[in-house]
Formats: C-alpha cells, structure tokens, sequence
C-alpha cells in the first residue's frame, strides 16, 4: 500500500461489515515502477492461462449479449459494464502476447501493448462492478466463462498491485490475523463459549478426532451468531462425532476474492489440515457462498491431490441428513422464496439440495422469475460489498433483486450465504426495504423436531 | 493470365491453404495450452455428454433471457441459415465445389434461394444497423467487426453482379462476361482466408469454447 502504514480499523456496527470507509483511498499497493507492474500481470496472468482461457479469449464475437445478463449493465445502461468489456485490457494483451497470431499482432502493431493507466482503469471494472456470479456465462452464446476470466484477470491485478483499498486490506487482515473481520481463534473460542453458555448447546472445540469439522464465515461469527448455534444444533441432532477447529475455521477465502493465489492457498491450507489432522471424513462448509468455490472446487487444486475427505456446503449437508433420517423437521405453514447464492448454486450445482431442505420444512416455495441457476446476484458478491466506492452501483443492482423478491409475495425470504445477507442487510437499510433475509439453517434449527 | 483464370487456379489455391494452415494453427495455439489436472471429486463423471449438451443447447437462449436478446439471435438466425441456402443450394456452387471435391447434391428451389439471397441481405444489413446504433456493441466492436462484416457480405454483392445469369444454369466454363464471376469468386476467396484469422472462426470455435465450458459445469453438476 502506497503512502503510510495503514491500520484499516473495522467497521463492525454498520449493516455491512467491512473496513471503515477510508479518509484517503490507496488504490495501489507498494513502490514499483510501471515496467514492474505491468511485468507482474503478465506472468500472473500467463501462469495460470489454460486451454480453456485461451478457447473463451479466441471465441468472442462481439455480440454484446452477457450485458443483457449483468445486473450492473442492467441497473445502470452503462455499456463499460458489459462483461467481456471488464476483460478489454486482458483480450489485448492475450492477442498481442500470446495469441496463436501474436506475433502477426506484433509486427503489424494491430493491438497496443496495455499501460499500467489501462489497468488501474480496469480496476473498478474487474472488481467493483464484477461478482464473479457468472451469470454471462448463462447467456453467452459462445459459451465464455467470462467470471472464470475474471478470476485469472483478479491474479494479475494483485501481482501488479492493482487491488481495491478495502478489498486488499480485509484479504491482508485474513492472512495476517486468520481472518478478515477479526474472528482471530481467541475471538471464536470467546464466542463459542458464550453461545454455548447462553444457549445451552454442546459446541466441542479442538476435539483430537472427529467425524465432522464444522466450519464458519467470519460473518457469522462476528454478525450472525445464530448461525454458529444453529450449526452445532444440527451436528449435535444428527448424531455425527463433530468439532470446531480453532487451527481451520474461517471458511471465507479473500486471497481467492482479491485475487493472491498465495493468500488463496494459505486460508484453504489451513481448513485441510485442521480436517486431516482431526481425522474428518466430512468437512462442512458454512452458508457462504465462495467458501464453496474455494474449498468444494478449488481446494483439492491447493493441496495438489484428492482431498481425504468429503466437502459439504451446510445446505447440502441439512439435504443429506433429512434425506438419511438423521434429522427430522417440524412443518411450517408458510411461504418461503430462496435466494440462490451465485457461488452455491449457478457455479457449484449444488442448487437441489436447498429446495429439499424447503420441502421437509413443508414450506410452499414461490421462486423468483429467475431462480437456481439463472437466479440474480445480490450484488455484494465477490468483494464488492467490502467497497466503498462500489456501493452506489451495488445498490442499483440490488434493486433488481428487491423487486423480484418483493414480486414472489412470499411470507419469508432466506438463504444460504452469509455474504448475501449482509449485502441484504445493507440494501435493506439503504431502501428502507421492509423484508428481512433470513437463514435457510437458522431456519432449519429452529423446526428441528424432537 | 486472365482475371478469372488467376481466381480460379493460384487465389483459389492460395486461399484454401490459408483457410486450412489458419484454422489448424489457431486451433493449435488453443489445444497446445495445458490443462491442470484438477483434483475435486467431480459432481458427475458425465463431461462429454455435458460438452455435447452445452454445443447444443447454446444454438438457443435460456428462457430467462430470450426477450433481451430473441430478436438478435433471430436475425443471427436468417443470415446464417441464409448463407447456407445461398452457398450450398445454388447449381453453379454445387458446381463449382464439385469442380474441386467430387461431390454434388440436389439444389434447392428457386424460390428457397430467393429467400437466403433476402435473408442474407437484410439480416447482415440489420446486424450492421444494430453494431452502429447499440452503445454497447459500438463499444465492443474493433477492426475485426467490421472487416468481418464487410468480407461475408462482399461475395453477396459481387454474386448479385453475375446474378443474371439463370437460377438453375450450371457452372460456366467460359462465362459470356469473366470479370465480375472472377470479382465474386475473388470476394468468395477473402472470406474464405480471412475467417481463420478472424471473428469468423467461431464457426468451429463454438464448439471448442462452449464445449469447455459445458464439460467444467457438468462436473459441478451445474445448469447451463
């Protein structure tokens, strides 16, 4: 970070938690020289550039359709939110570098080399106005996934030291401390002892074997305790061996948000050896939605082999018990709409499992015009909610799903990402909206029968 | 030598080598990439049926998103399947490719042609409207889009040129007046060198990229 030591204080009282809103914004970390930069985005980028990336970089024709997906074009009509666009700098230096024809591109100088203002431009593009929620690829007639591009462009962005304020000092606060929001092992035991007192539920921590790990967002441990609860009412229910692991709880990844595939491995690293060293067969994800993403799809690539046990996210884990017998639910009369987190359902298929949650509790689900897999974003994900500068635009965005909520006429609303709640928080306090966006498992523990 | 005898003997040539050496070397600059062996335990093992289903059901828009985009996806619809009629159902292009390969099938009718020339023109001339007039797209577009544009429409006006000559006549040999059937087999022999190396190799493209992508969501067990 250019300039001062930074301390970033946490703002832990708003309905969003992030850093504080910064007096002077640090867009760009660290003393380097351009040529450095520009130099560290390239092999970043090249480093992780497969087959698949250079088929969806050669495949665009320019038909515009992802930004009739995106709920940033969408809210705003502004064309420089169109998904590919958000790529521009990146297609050219593809072309220009390592293309099949680059060095036709080269000799004839038919694409400029990309500047360091190019990319500090892009900035806003590749982070503020993208949630990574992939639902261009949905609508692409070619097929791109243009949020996987993202991903791989985020890594270049970090390496030349091009990352957002806010979303480079929560990801550096998650390195340093174990977690973004300050949920440091000490705050978690403090809290889990709380909770356990005050809820009079059993909540083992550090058990030298378990059958299950149990882990948390730092969201719910520092916003939603009720979660935490919640979560071990459900171990506890259904009969598994299970414990917290003050070694691997954080389940948030914000090296993969921010783009540090460094950070990325350390924070998935530490919830694989916590597993492996407690024996686990199963290590549950929390209601979080790139947790899932990190862990589910990405954490096996960081350890480089198989991982020795099964990853659930905690929606699939509630399905699989109700489905085994474990658990059995009380009914509810009510109406019920779900808001599909992005990285759960659309990019990790595990869309199902959530609405047969719902039907146990008996519940009567009203979708969303666009749900599961085509369902909109909230608009805070991928780190967006963590920006400042960004809010304004996310609100836009997440005035499309307000209305579609509102228009399901549903009694109530969950789901199953912290994230998404505290962006729904956010926009609820920002609009004044009435609804409140619950918890698919708070829900769940709360019917749990006897 | 003579306009057409150059178009018909070393520019034919010249372009099928370009198509053929353009289209393998720019598959190869995607096929040469690595693959990362990835190591989560897949959803489904079923990823060439994924890749198969993705090629597929991406020649049509989700329901979600078809009234933003059916009009576009219709009229990409016409000039394709109007290019079609025109090249592969027209007597002196059935002749023309016989000349060259052998093979020969029945021609459409008359009335069938009529419809691909129409559709052709319109719906190239409206996507060109569409490309002017969309913020978006006039953001997007580069050299690329326009040559692009102009080169698949090229054969269409130099064919209208040579259009007098009747429907169902077969290939001339010695055509009356050489030069604008040398001019429209030279625009023909453009497209037919300019699509590796442009936008308009998504004719196989798609079937790379959507195919990459249907394999990686059917591993998640993820709609597409």
């Amino acid at each position: 970070m250019t300039g001062a030591e930074q301390s970033h204080p946490l703002d832990l009282e708003s309905p969003r938690f992030s850093i504080e809103k910064p007096a002077a914004r640090y867009d760009k970390q660290g003393e380097r020289a351009d040529a450095q930069r520009l130099a560290a985005a390239s092999r970043a980028f090249a480093r992780d550039f497969g087959r698949a990336a250079a088929a969806y970089m050669e495949s665009c024709i320019h038909c515009g359709n992802c930004a009739e997906a995106c709920h940033f074009y969408l809210a705003t009509g502004d064309p420089k939110y169109t998904p590919i666009w958000k790529l521009e700098p990146f297609k050219q230096a593809y072309k220009r570098e390592a293309g099949p024809f680059a060095w036709i591109y080269r000799v004839l100088n038919l694409k400029r080399a990309v500047t360091v203002a190019e990319l500090e431009e892009w900035q806003e593009l590749l982070y503020d106005s993208c949630t990574m929620c992939g639902r261009c690829t949905q609508i692409c007639p070619m097929g791109i996934d243009i949020a996987s591009l993202v991903g791989l462009a985020r890594h270049a962005m970090f390496e030349a030291g091009l990352v957002p304020h806010e979303l480079w000092a929560v990801a550096e606060r998650a390195e340093r401390e174990g977690s973004p929001l300050g949920a440091t092992p000490k705050v978690l035991k403090e809290r889990l002892e709380w909770l356990a007192d005050d809820y009079e539920v059993d909540i083992p921590v550090d058990r030298p074997e378990a059958e299950v790990l149990a882990t948390f967002s730092s969201i719910e441990i520092m916003k939603y305790p009720a979660s935490l609860v919640a979560t071990a009412r459900v171990l506890n229910r259904s009969g598994y061996a299970w414990t917290v692991s003050t070694a691997g709880y954080e389940a948030t990844n914000f090296g993969m948000l921010s783009g540090n595939l460094a950070w990325q491995r350390d924070m998935s690293m530490k919830l694989i050896e916590a597993a492996i060293a407690c024996k686990a067969k199963l290590l549950v994800l929390p209601e979080c939605g790139h947790a899932y993403t990190a862990l589910r799809w990405q954490g096996a690539n960081m350890l480089g082999r198989p991982l020795p046990f099964r990853v659930l996210h905690i929606s699939e884990f509630l399905a699989e018990a109700l489905a085994a017998g474990r658990i059995a639910l009380r009914r509810l009369e009510k109406s019920v709409v779900f808001h599909d987190p992005c990285q759960v359902s659309r990019r990790g298929g595990a869309t199902a499992a959530p609405r047969e949650a719902l039907a146990a509790l008996g519940v009567e689900l009203r979708e969303t015009r666009d749900a599961g897999g085509r369902s909109f974003c909230c608009g805070g994900g991928g780190g967006v909610v963590t920006i400042h500068r960004a809010d304004e635009l996310r609100y836009g965005a997440f005035r499309i799903k307000m209305a579609q909520i509102d228009a399901s006429g549903a009694e109530l609303a969950v789901t199953s990402c912290s994230n998404c709640r505290q962006s729904f928080d956010d926009g609820r306090a920002h609009f004044g909206w009435e609804r409140q966006m619950g918890s698919l498992l708070e829900l769940v523990a709360e019917q749990l029968a006897d | 030598m003579e306009l057409l005898e150059f178009a018909r003997g070393p520019a034919l040539a010249l372009a099928l080598a370009l198509f053929v050496i353009g289209t393998v070397w720019r598959l190869a600059g995607i096929f040469r990439r690595p693959v990362k062996p990835d190591y989560s335990e897949p959803r489904s093992t079923a990823v060439a049926a994924g890749a198969l289903k993705a090629i597929a059901t991406r020649m049509w828009h989700p329901a979600n998103f078809r009234s933003r985009t059916l009009v576009g996806t219709l009229n990409a619809y016409g000039y394709h399947l109007g290019l079609a009629v025109v090249f592969f159902g027209f007597v002196p292009h059935i002749a023309f490719v016989e000349r060259l390969t052998g093979l020969r099938w029945p021609a459409v009718p008359d009335w069938l042609f009529a419809l691909g020339v129409a559709l052709t023109f319109v719906g190239l001339l409206y996507a060109l409207m569409v490309r002017l007039s969309s913020p978006v797209l006039r953001l997007l577009s580069n050299f690329d889009d326009w040559a692009s544009w102009a080169v698949t429409m090229a054969p269409m006006v130099t064919g209208m040129a040579v259009i007098s000559l009747p429907i169902g006549a077969s290939y001339p040999g010695a055509p009356a007046n050489p030069v604008p059937v040398a001019m429209h087999l030279l625009s023909f022999e453009l497209l037919l060198a300019w699509l590796p190396f442009s936008k308009l190799a998504h004719a196989f493209l798609a079937f790379v990229s959507r195919g990459q992508t249907g394999a990686a969501f059917a591993r998640k067990g993820a709609e597409l």
